[in-house]
């Protein structure tokens, strides 16, 4: 008897599903199997070698460009916090600018060492001044500044949020502390016209602080603290107010004050009529007054120039480092092997 | 507690529970406290968990709750749906089958219900091809015999089919009559032992059969097993619902944490105490800075008297700008792209066995980078090594050798004239092949006779006797057909005495119909037949056949039998029944009863079954022994056998480059000296080039590991190789354990159910989807169809993972802390008050959008290609030692993130002065400078680049310049404007392009330095395989020292390896010197007899391949 015996023991099949790869897309069923092209960049050391000496050689012209659009822009400032005091109260300068019957006026000279080129910014400097302390830098309210009273919640504004039950406007630290030192420039004997307009962002006039919202009751209460607003004048037009809420994140700082729209003359003197009523004595702050032409970079700021200078060099001289030592290296190599 | 099931019988209905299945985790209600619950219990979500509430507090948060909340809550959200997802899914399975309609006798009456109405007690009726709804006792089927076939491959993923029978109560019991049967089953409660049921049937008047019948696993019908080859069945329902063995046996198994992510755990906690210094440090700071400072600056307000909190305010507010430092990213990032490895060993072509057409599969997709950290592999033998195809090669019947010329015994024309000239001894021996097994013939209705047997060795001996014209034609309940050269031949199978592991041979008690005589026929392992031999009767060359045998690596058999007498049989018959229906130990009882017919046997000879070694099974193993993985054999195999596999597959090498060292004994005594003289002689040998390998059988084992464990331990951490042959199931995974003890990261491989409990016991369990079933599989990690694909899957997979995860966990930590350390740094420009230079949409979308995406991509890094990585297996080293991923790589990242927040700050802090010193644009510039500095980050640790990276990396930058550019249009929004004003600025751009140079070209000029002057193996590859050129000095990279400084006296089990995995590239690069090492030279000192206490100083250098 002929008997054909076929085995179907177990035969392993599973019960697994059996995934039938479709070559649906090429670039699929290469990501699905880990192997899609690539390209596999290797640090050789002439690659290394090139990579600095081009940053480097790339680096040091920008950086004596940007020296030299740093070192073009003229610059006058004027620290006059120490010099607008009166004799009587070099010893006591707390006492002096609480003290609110004592007239602030003071006047100084300020020579022009160079020609500045129109447009001049007016800009105020404070130094040691935290306007980005948590507790100030949170004080303030944004949808008041736009609705005004419309909008209620006004917790954010704490310490300085509401006087006689009513909200203040525009309420916060930031605001109750508001700068309120004036300058007026006069030239030998014309006064200087300044701009004093569009010294604060369009965006923040137009969108950030509303046309409606009048500062009624703004420093009202019994704790005065910087300057007062025109209660007639809309906040969007209260411009140096829109400027100071654009709060610092530097501890010194400065902030456009306005702008003189005719050039000056190198040794022209200017006699500038300073109301000194902001009180940085009691923390010791400095305050400076700050005339400046600007440049493509901006202001006078030798940082980014020297810091690409110095990088530039950092880079040329690490590849003549790896230069030296692929050369030394390749030597020992050669010799090892020949 | 016993069950007591009466049948059909509506009274003790709702005494045990309906057959409502099941598998959900969550009902509707608890989903969400229960789900939360889940999730609260990690430390990690405690802890985001907190911060977010902190923030709630608006006195001391940095920004807007939001920014923790949406992450957390988004986190929260993932991992809910998902589980919800997978619960939903159960819920819709467990619908469909207890909405299934069953046909079930209730009070007499068959109707239709649906299966979750099924209860305790009634009968069930199943046609072919259903699914049984419920654990049931066979009573009836369509077969006159009793019997019925089942396919069990859900419950044990046995493809072959299984034959049940009816209890012998329950015989001739027409079909019409079933509807009305009364009795009662006493089992035991509910367990998991698919394999075991102890039970006893008593049946009612009018069936009454005084008997108890004993009722064992052949009379069942489990869940989830389907009806084949039998027009209809049925059964009493015992176990239901939830109970039944398949319902007992579902567990959630414990979720295996890989040491990656233990490390990343650590390296979570170190930053979570370096967080905690910075606050109290800078907590004390600012509340000193505030009595001495912040008190003078009048626009402050500071209030003189404060609440009694205000100790508090600034600390807690630095915890808050410090909780960033923790990325809350991290551990969805690392689910997903843990889910991707998985995928990509799903998807790996390479490992797609045609043969079967089984891919590989990911079971547990959590685990993929201990792939790469494996330094131990366990392997079973039998279906692992080899292909666990059984073929018949030699036999040697009564003295003679059969097959030794052309290594076919079915081919030795002796063998074939002696079967055509009726010899007795043949006759008998192709008897024994036949019918001592358990194989089921089917036939076909073009009459080809298949076989469904459960082990390939039977499934052998059939086929051979078939060829041998001894053809097992039919099985016919307990009658058997065989034809012999066209002769008919009946037998009546009296008892089938099965085979245990313990007892190693089964004998099956039949009757010939023809001159009804009883014969015993046995089959089995030689030491466990040859002493039962008739006394006085030469078995020597038995034992020489087997001997020679096993040398060729063959699997013995040996076949015996013995005539029985009628009142022998009768006597003993009642024995074996009663213990067949006894419940407490019950296998033990029949172990002892089957010994008593089990002897004075006349021995027939010996089988001599072939199993093919698997393709790539020795490259595979030399190629993994190269990565410096080591390999220990486990087998249930003969020694012998298991060394000229070992030997065959490269696991050991032949004399004289390798040694055994055989490990035996009988006695604790013997075992105790024979481990001394293999540690006496290992430890002579560390110093030569050799490769040494112990052998140890089960006995021995099984002492060593009770009482002489310490040495034991020793000897395993010294040897490279170990063969275990007869081992138990338990002993593999005792052994396993033993390794995990001395913290090697294991994985374990099998394919049959005897390795499942190594496999789950294992780091890292590696199943072979073979044809021992899916049992292994289903336990397993990883179901793969080859061994050879362990190769690919340990030194690709695992090593691409590993190296995948400890870049992206490090980089993670790396941008948490960069903006962390900036935001520290900026607090001592504030006052020390808190501020946060970020706001809150920036500080979410940081750690959300920009940084994750770039980082996710990773996974498709290749630091070397797949074909280096299988020519130079021995990096894998850098991986095992954990070199990518340790507190001294991690320092690295730390200092880098430190010197990168560094350069940004200072640099947008002196860029962007005086009336540039805009809060919002300092800010967006100081933000823009860490988005740049990433993007190069992530450019120089990719090491190749496809399309998707260079997407990803500079799609994300672009990305963010059109997320802020569209933030900045909405009038709203604090940022509305900046960055169209920045951009702008030449300066901005210019402050970037410093930022990128200054940050990146130190890391640069390092990287480039180790590269090329301090490299490591792998960069030494990558030099060679991109440049094409030589492969300089490579053979160092893994000169394994092993020593051990270990004294004995003292020696503790759980000692930890020595093993630093501390990179030190300008210390000491080369990989020798860490690696297990406490000195160059270390002494050890052990006992020997005398108690004298000798010294000597050895260390283990092991062959650097």
């Amino acid at each position: 008897m002929d008997v054909e015996v076929r085995s179907t023991s177990g035969s392993g099949g599973g019960t697994l599903p059996v995934p039938i790869y479709r070559r649906r897309s090429n670039a699929y069923y290469r990501f699905t199997q880990q192997n899609l092209p690539a390209c596999k960049p290797v640090l050789t050391p002439g690659l290394v070698i090139t990579i600095f000496l081009l940053t480097g050689v790339i680096f040091i012209p920008i950086g004596l460009m940007a020296l030299r659009a740093s070192q073009s822009v003229v610059e006058i400032v004027y620290r006059y916090d120490t010099d607008c005091i009166h004799e009587s109260f070099r010893s006591n300068k707390v006492a002096y600018i609480k003290d609110r019957s004592i007239s602030k006026n003071c006047t100084q000279f300020l020579k022009v060492q160079k020609h500045m080129k129109a447009p001049i910014y007016i800009y105020y400097q404070l130094d040691n001044y935290y306007q980005n302390h948590r507790r100030y830098v949170k004080s303030r309210s944004d949808r008041q500044l736009l609705h005004g009273l419309k909008y209620n919640d006004i917790s954010s504004c704490q310490p300085e949020e509401s006087n006689n039950g009513l909200p203040i406007v525009p309420c916060g630290l930031i605001a109750w502390s508001l700068f309120n030192d004036t300058y007026t420039f006069s030239r030998e004997t014309a006064e200087l016209k300044v701009n004093r307009k569009n010294i604060a962002w369009k965006s923040d006039r137009e969108h950030k602080f509303g046309k409606d919202v009048y500062p009624f009751n703004f420093q009202n209460g019994t704790l005065v603290g910087g300057g007062k607003l025109n209660p007639n004048v809309p906040l969007s037009e209260q411009e140096d107010l829109i400027v100071w809420m654009r709060t610092a994140a530097l501890p010194s700082f400065r902030k456009l004050y306005g702008r003189i729209e005719v050039d000056l003359e190198a040794g022209e003197l200017l006699s500038v009529k300073f109301v000194n009523n902001y009180n940085t004595y009691s923390f010791g702050g400095k305050k400076k007054l700050v005339l400046s032409t600007s440049g493509w970079l901006g202001g006078k700021n030798d940082f980014l120039g020297v810091a690409y200078i110095a990088v530039g060099c950092c880079c040329i001289f690490i590849s003549l480092l790896f230069m030296l030592l692929h050369v030394r290296n390749s030597r020992i190599f050669f010799g090892k092997y020949h | 507690m016993r069950r007591y099931v009466y049948i059909d019988d509506s009274d003790q209905q709702d005494l045990y529970c309906d057959n409502r299945i099941s598998n959900r985790k969550y009902t509707i209600l608890n989903f969400l406290p229960k789900n939360l619950w889940e999730q609260f219990s990690r430390f990690m979500n405690q802890y985001f968990l907190l911060i977010a509430c902190l923030q709630l507090w608006s006195l001391i948060t940095p920004v807007n709750p939001a920014s923790t909340w949406g992450p957390l809550i988004f986190i929260f959200a993932v991992s809910a749906t998902k589980e919800a997802w997978d619960d939903y899914n159960r819920y819709l399975s467990d619908k469909q089958a207890n909405e299934k309609e069953v046909w079930v006798v209730k009070q007499g009456t068959k109707k239709q219900i649906q299966a979750q109405d099924i209860h305790v007690g009634n009968i069930v009726w199943l046609r072919e091809n259903d699914e049984v709804p419920c654990d049931l006792v066979l009573i009836g089927t369509s077969e006159p015999q009793g019997i019925c076939f089942i396919e069990t491959a859900a419950l044990d993923g046995e493809t072959d089919l299984k034959t049940r029978v009816i209890p012998s109560a329950c015989m001739g019991i027409a079909s019409e009559l079933l509807h009305k049967i009364k009795g009662v089953i006493e089992c035991s409660n509910p367990d998991k032992d698919i394999r075991r049921f102890d039970a006893n049937l008593r049946l009612f008047p009018p069936f009454i059969d005084n008997d108890l019948c004993p009722l064992t696993i052949n009379n069942t019908l489990l869940q989830s097993c389907y009806l084949r080859n039998t027009e209809w069945a049925c059964g009493v329902a015992v176990y239901t619902g939830n109970e039944t063995k398949l319902g007992m046996s579902r567990g959630i198994p414990e979720p295996k944490l890989t040491a990656v992510d233990a490390m990343i755990d650590k390296l979570i906690g170190a930053i979570f105490l370096f967080q905690i210094v910075v606050v109290i440090v800078l907590g004390i700071a600012g509340n000193v800075w505030k009595d001495t400072e912040a008190r003078k600056q009048w626009y402050v307000m500071y209030p003189t008297e404060g609440p009694w909190y205000e100790l508090l305010v600034i600390p807690l507010r630095f915890e808050l700008l410090c909780s960033i430092m923790i990325p809350i990213s991290i551990k969805v990032s690392l689910d997903l792209v843990k889910s991707l490895y998985a995928k990509f060993i799903d998807w790996d072509e390479e490992m797609y066995d045609e043969e079967t057409t089984t891919p590989s599969h990911a079971t547990n997709t959590a685990i993929s980078e201990d792939l790469g950290q494996v330094e131990y592999i366990l392997t079973d033998k039998t279906g692992t090594l080899t292909e666990n195809r059984m073929i018949f090669r030699r036999c040697c019947i009564n003295g003679i050798f059969y097959g030794n010329e052309s290594g076919d015994a079915l081919k030795d024309k002796e063998l074939l004239n002696a079967v055509g000239s009726n010899n007795p001894d043949v006759i008998r021996f192709l008897t024994v092949m036949a019918l001592c097994n358990t194989v089921v013939p089917l036939k076909s209705k073009s009459g080809v006779i298949s076989y469904k047997a459960q082990s390939q060795d039977e499934d052998a001996l059939v086929h051979a006797a078939a060829r041998l014209h001894m053809v097992l034609v039919n099985k016919n309940g307990n009658i058997l057909e065989i034809n012999f050269n066209g002769l008919v031949i009946l037998y009546e199978i009296l008892d089938t005495l099965e085979f245990t592991s313990d007892r190693k041979r089964m004998s099956v008690v039949v009757k010939d119909c023809q001159n009804e005589k009883l014969i015993l026929l046995s089959k089995g392992a030689d030491e466990a037949i040859l002493p039962c031999a008739v006394s006085g009767k030469q078995v020597r060359t038995f034992v020489e056949a087997v001997e020679q045998y096993a040398q060729l690596g063959l699997r013995t058999l040996c076949l015996a039998w013995r005539e029985l007498r009628e009142d022998e049989y009768k006597e003993w018959s009642l024995m074996f029944k009663d213990a067949n229906s006894t419940f407490v130990d019950r296998e033990w009882k029949l172990a002892e009863v089957c010994q008593r017919l089990e002897h004075d046997l006349e021995i027939l000879g010996i089988t001599a079954i072939e199993d093919h070694l698997q393709d790539g099974v020795p490259e595979t193993i030399e190629t993994l022994r190269k990565a410096g993985i080591n390999f220990w054999m486990l087998t249930g195999d003969k020694q012998n056998t298991a060394i000229q596999i070992a030997l065959s597959c490269n696991f050991i090498s032949p004399e004289p480059k390798g040694q055994l060292l055989l490990i035996n004994g009988k006695s604790e005594d013997e075992v105790c000296r024979s481990i001394e003289r293999v540690l006496l002689t290992m430890k002579i040998t560390t110093s030569e080039p050799k490769d040494v390998a112990f052998v140890v059988d089960g006995w021995a084992l099984e002492i060593a590991l009770k009482h002489h464990r310490h040495a034991f331990t020793e000897l395993a951490i010294l040897s490279r190789t170990a063969i275990c042959c007869r081992v138990t199931p338990s002993q593999k995974a005792q052994l396993v354990e033993l390794l995990k003890t001395c913290d090697y990261k294991t994985l374990a491989i099998g394919d049959g159910g005897n390795d499942v409990r190594m496999i789950q016991q294992a780091d890292i369990g590696v199943g072979i989807s073979g044809r021992e079933g899916l049992q292994a599989a289903r336990a397993a990690d990883y179901s793969i169809g080859k061994f050879k694909f362990l190769k690919r899957l340990i030194l690709v997979h695992g090593r691409y993972s590993y190296n995948r995860t400890a870049f992206l966990s490090q980089y993670s930590f790396y941008k948490s802390l960069l903006i962390c350390f900036i935001q520290i740094f900026f607090s001592f420009i504030s006052g020390v008050s808190g501020t946060s230079l970020f706001n809150s949409v920036s500080l979410m979308a940081y750690n959300v959008f920009y940084t994750s995406i770039p980082v996710v991509v990773s996974v498709l890094d290749k630091d070397l290609s797949e074909r280096t990585v299988m020519e130079h297996p021995q990096i894998l080293f850098y991986c095992q030692a954990g070199r990518l991923l340790n507190p001294s790589t991690f320092a690295g990242w730390f200092g880098r993130s430190l010197f990168h927040a560094l350069v940004v700050f200072v640099v947008s802090i002196h860029a962007y002065a005086d009336e540039k010193s805009e809060m919002d644009e300092l800010s967006m510039v100081a933000l823009s400078g860490c988005i740049w500095l990433q993007a190069f980050v992530m450019t120089m640790e990719t090491n190749s680049f496809t399309i998707l990276q260079h997407l990803a990396i500079w799609g994300n930058l672009a990305f963010f310049y059109i997320i802020n550019c569209i933030v900045s249009t909405i009038p709203s929004a604090g940022m509305y404007t900046i960055m169209f004003r920045l951009c702008k600025q030449p300066s901005y751009w210019i402050t970037m392009i410093l930022i990128v140079t200054a940050g990146m070209g130190p890391v640069l000029a390092l990287k480039y330095f180790r590269f090329t002057y301090r490299s490591s193996a792998i960069n030494k590859l990558q030099q060679a395989e991109r440049l094409c050129g030589p492969i300089l000095s490579l053979g160092n990279v893994e000169p394994q020292l092993r020593s051990i400084e270990k004294d004995v006296a003292s020696l503790s089990i759980t000692q930890p390896k020595n093993r630093n995995p501390v990179y030190e590239p300008l210390l000491s690069d080369s990989p020798t010197a860490t690696r297990r090492s406490l000195g160059p030279s270390t002494s050890f000192d052990f006992f020997q007899g005398t108690q004298s206490r000798l010294s000597s100083t050895y260390s283990r250098n092991c062959k650097d391949n």
